[in-house]
């Protein structure tokens, strides 16, 4: 058993931790970005990082990356992390649509937006969650029509979108044809942001901030060569997205901050609380969990150290972070009282973003299933929309809620 | 960063795998509850190696560590085998430190050596106390005379019964905890069992030392013992909440209800994918204490205190899930659920039980916020 890195590992660490130390004096702060000011500051450290060869660790290198692989891709996260620097600023573009351009993009669409993406001269955003389409993600209704002269006309809403407020393109998965079973009429755009025709709302949340958005396309013109992948194929593209995602999330680790540490200082500044033996069962099973995870994360790490990439599996994580998380901000609310919610509170905000963040990603309910079926192999749900042309499934869901 | 078995490592668990296979039969656990003999496994142990493994060369031990003992605690566990290892490995920890003269005996399992479950002080128990006969409240450590012997009662300790010897925390008259070994041949020592409790496989008896002839093991570490078999209890768990999942898995794919199988309806399905992630919490804070005992002996408490928990829910969730999954027959005397059910709940409540680890991990935690 060995937590430690392989000779090349640690010279790629002591390599990354020289650059950083170097050039951390040119970092923004971790703030908020909620002004130009803030994020251009971040986009002008993305792009210093990409110099450095800390962004884009696992981009091949003829587009910009480093061609290295996961593990490294980890040394990085973790040495940004204990530099106290903030990192890349476009997660979803760097970790999710960067990789799904250079799996399924022309060279056109690769040579156009992979170098602006890496540098952070240009962010994205992932355009995929409708109201009706969330953990069924194939039911997205937004739809694109192709007109004569080969352009695509958009209309519908998108949700849930990450930095769509100041993204320059997102990546966005329409229905172009209804009158097939639904995961085969879905295409893949690159939607320019400031198109006309799309408006942007911010989406507030039970903390009152608004960290994501909701985006409308009403009538947006886009180009023939929008299409990413092939019309037709875009559930294809949004399966190579959503493993990228799931690794992305997999290399995160205790990256909400949400740890043992954390949780159980809260509860030692009240000395009386910690002799109250209802709080400590409660601390030691949500701490319990929470080492869990730290080793689940060692586990995760591990594999990709000798060439696996995580399952399915690696979602429970997910769950058990959201688990821990929650019990974690009723425990420390039922011990610091009222306060606990003051609108200025940490814990306030970490008890607002946990109901949302466990449906994040597709829900519990979908995550349990998936791994039901993948994991363990057991038989899937009866479903009544497999092989149904999506312009008929309306009639049939309106069928079953009469029958 | 490798944390996947080494080649060693996966033959030893093979190796265990194949040697128990030999002697499991949950038949005679069933008869064993019905007044037959207990199943004795223990020349299976010594014919393996197992009574050495956390012995040291030095002693004449195999010198493994912790983890590989663990493994084989794994592969006991999946199948309920009794092997009498949860009393004896830690003891044999505590000899090996001290270098005891005769521990070779022990380490080759010519002779079997129990662990007293004498428990440490926390930071709301200042003392270290024993575990009731009955009820809630703590019972005193046993006490080292200043004449060298040891007096004091330790109830539900595992693995007593027929033991050569016994090792575990003694008080002296200044309050200092010393380590110290008991040879059960000599006098003053009386050992009430083999005491059933619920689960046929377990060899429990109440052990009674009165002005009995003590031998202190300078140099063992007097806390370690107990975590060491905190986290043997856990990988015992963690191997029977595998069977139990892979048991149930198979049944829900089996069991046709309403034209479907069981196991594609959410409500069953949830509850397996619960087992798998509590189990794979379990396998995660296993290998945390099997790191910590070799490389961070400082976290030790910590990680096997969480092994504890983590398994102990785990084999309770799971076991009880198991039973449900199999509908009415789960809880019959033909199905094998009953005999993990037993276990669970015997396991649950043995060496200090379940909440008395989760609340070490809360105060080991809570202090090292305060330092």
């Amino acid at each position: 058993m060995d937590l430690n890195d392989t000779p090349e590992q640690a010279q790629f660490r002591a390599q990354v931790r020289a650059w950083l130390e170097e050039h951390k004096s040119e970092a923004p702060g971790r703030e908020r970005l909620d002004n130009d000011d803030a994020i251009n500051a971040r986009r002008r450290w993305q792009g210093k990082l990409a110099e450095g060869g800390l962004a884009g660790v696992t981009w091949p290198k003829e587009f910009g990356g480093q061609g290295l692989g996961p593990i490294e891709q980890v040394i990085v996260n973790q040495e940004i992390g204990a530099a106290g620097v903030p990192g890349i600023l476009d997660v979803i573009g760097l970790g999710m649509m960067g990789p799904a351009l250079i799996a399924h993009g022309t060279d056109e669409q690769k040579s156009r937006y992979l170098g602006p993406l890496l540098h952070g001269d240009e962010v994205w955003c992932q355009l995929f969650s409708e109201p009706a389409a969330g953990s069924d993600l194939a039911a997205v209704q937004t739809r694109a029509v192709q007109q004569d002269d080969g352009t695509w006309k958009l209309s519908g809403q998108k949700v849930w979108t990450t930095y769509a407020q100041f993204a320059s393109f997102g990546m966005l998965l329409a229905r172009t044809d209804a009158d097939v079973p639904k995961h085969k009429g879905l295409t893949m755009f690159v939607v320019p942001m400031d198109a006309e025709g799309i408006t942007v709302r911010g989406l507030r949340q039970i903390s009152g901030e608004a960290e994501f958005n909701e985006v409308f396309f009403d009538d947006v013109t886009l180009d023939a060569d929008a299409v990413v992948g092939s019309v037709g194929g875009g559930w294809g593209t949004a399966l190579t997205v959503l493993m990228f995602e799931r690794l992305t999330i997999g290399l995160g680790g205790e990256s909400f901050g949400y740890n043992a540490d954390r949780f159980t200082q809260a509860i030692a500044q009240d000395a009386h609380a910690t002799k109250d033996p209802d709080v400590r069962q409660r601390l030691g099973e949500i701490n319990t969990e929470l080492l869990a995870l730290r080793f689940q994360s060692y586990r995760v790490l591990s594999a990709l150290s000798q060439g696996a990439i995580p399952g399915p599996e690696a979602g429970l994580a997910k769950v058990t972070t959201v688990k821990g998380a929650i019990d974690a901000g009723e425990l420390i609310a039922d011990v610091l009282g009222p306060d606990a919610l003051a609108e200025d509170s940490e814990w306030a905000y970490m008890i607002s973003f946990l109901p949302g963040l466990k449906s994040a990603g597709g829900t519990e309910e979908i995550l349990r299933n998936t791994i039901g079926e993948r994991v363990l192999g057991l038989p899937p749900e009866p479903r009544l929309d497999k092989g149904v042309p999506f312009s008929e499934l309306r009639s049939i869901e309106k069928q079953g809620a009469a029958a | 960063m490798n944390l996947e078995l080494t080649d060693e490592q996966v033959a030893l668990r093979e190796a265990a795998q194949g040697a128990l296979t030999r002697v499991a039969d949950l038949e005679v656990l069933r008869s064993a509850l019905e007044g037959g003999a207990r199943p004795e496994n223990w020349d299976l142990v010594a014919e393996q190696g197992w009574a050495g493994l956390l012995v040291s060369e030095a002693n004449g031990g195999v010198g493994l560590s912790l983890f590989d003992a663990q493994l084989i605690l794994i592969e006991a566990g999946k199948v309920l085998a009794s092997h009498e290892l949860l009393g004896h490995l830690p003891a044999t920890v505590a000899l090996d430190a001290a270098s005891y003269a005769g521990t070779a005996d022990y380490a080759e399992g010519t002779k079997r050596a129990a662990f007293l479950p004498v428990i440490p002080p926390s930071d709301l128990e200042p003392s270290w106390t024993t575990q009731p006969r009955g009820g809630s409240a703590p019972a005193p450590a046993p006490t080292l005379n200043a004449d060298g012997t040891v007096s004091g009662d330790v109830a539900w300790v595992i693995d007593a019964p027929g033991a050569d010897l016994l090792a575990g925390v003694a008080v002296d008259g200044s309050g200092a905890a010393k380590t110290v070994a008991i040879e059960t041949g000599a006098s003053g020592v009386s050992v009430e069992g083999p005491v059933l409790r619920y689960d046929s496989s377990r060899l429990l008896g109440h052990v009674s030392l009165t002005n009995a002839p003590a031998t202190v093991l300078e140099g063992a570490d007097p806390q370690r013992a107990w975590y060491v078999a905190q986290a043997l209890l856990a990988a015992e768990s963690y191997g029977a909440v595998e069977t139990a999942l892979t048991v149930s898995v198979e049944y829900a794919k089996e069991r046709f209800t309403f034209g479907r199988q069981i196991g594609s309806y959410q409500a069953v399905k949830h509850a397996l994918v619960e087992i798998l992630r509590q189990r794979e919490n379990a396998y995660a804070v296993l290998l945390y204490s099997g790191y910590s005992y070799e490389d961070k002996p400082e976290e030790f408490a910590v990680a096997a205190s969480a092994a504890r928990t983590a398994a102990g829910h785990a084999f309770d969730y799971a076991a009880r899930t198991q039973i449900a999954t199999h509908g009415g027959i789960g809880a019959t005397w033909e199905h094998d659920a009953p005999l993990y059910f037993r276990r669970s709940q015997l396991s649950r409540r043995l060496l200090g039980g379940i909440g008395a680890s989760t609340d070490r991990v809360a105060g080991e935690l809570l202090a090292a916020a305060a330092a």
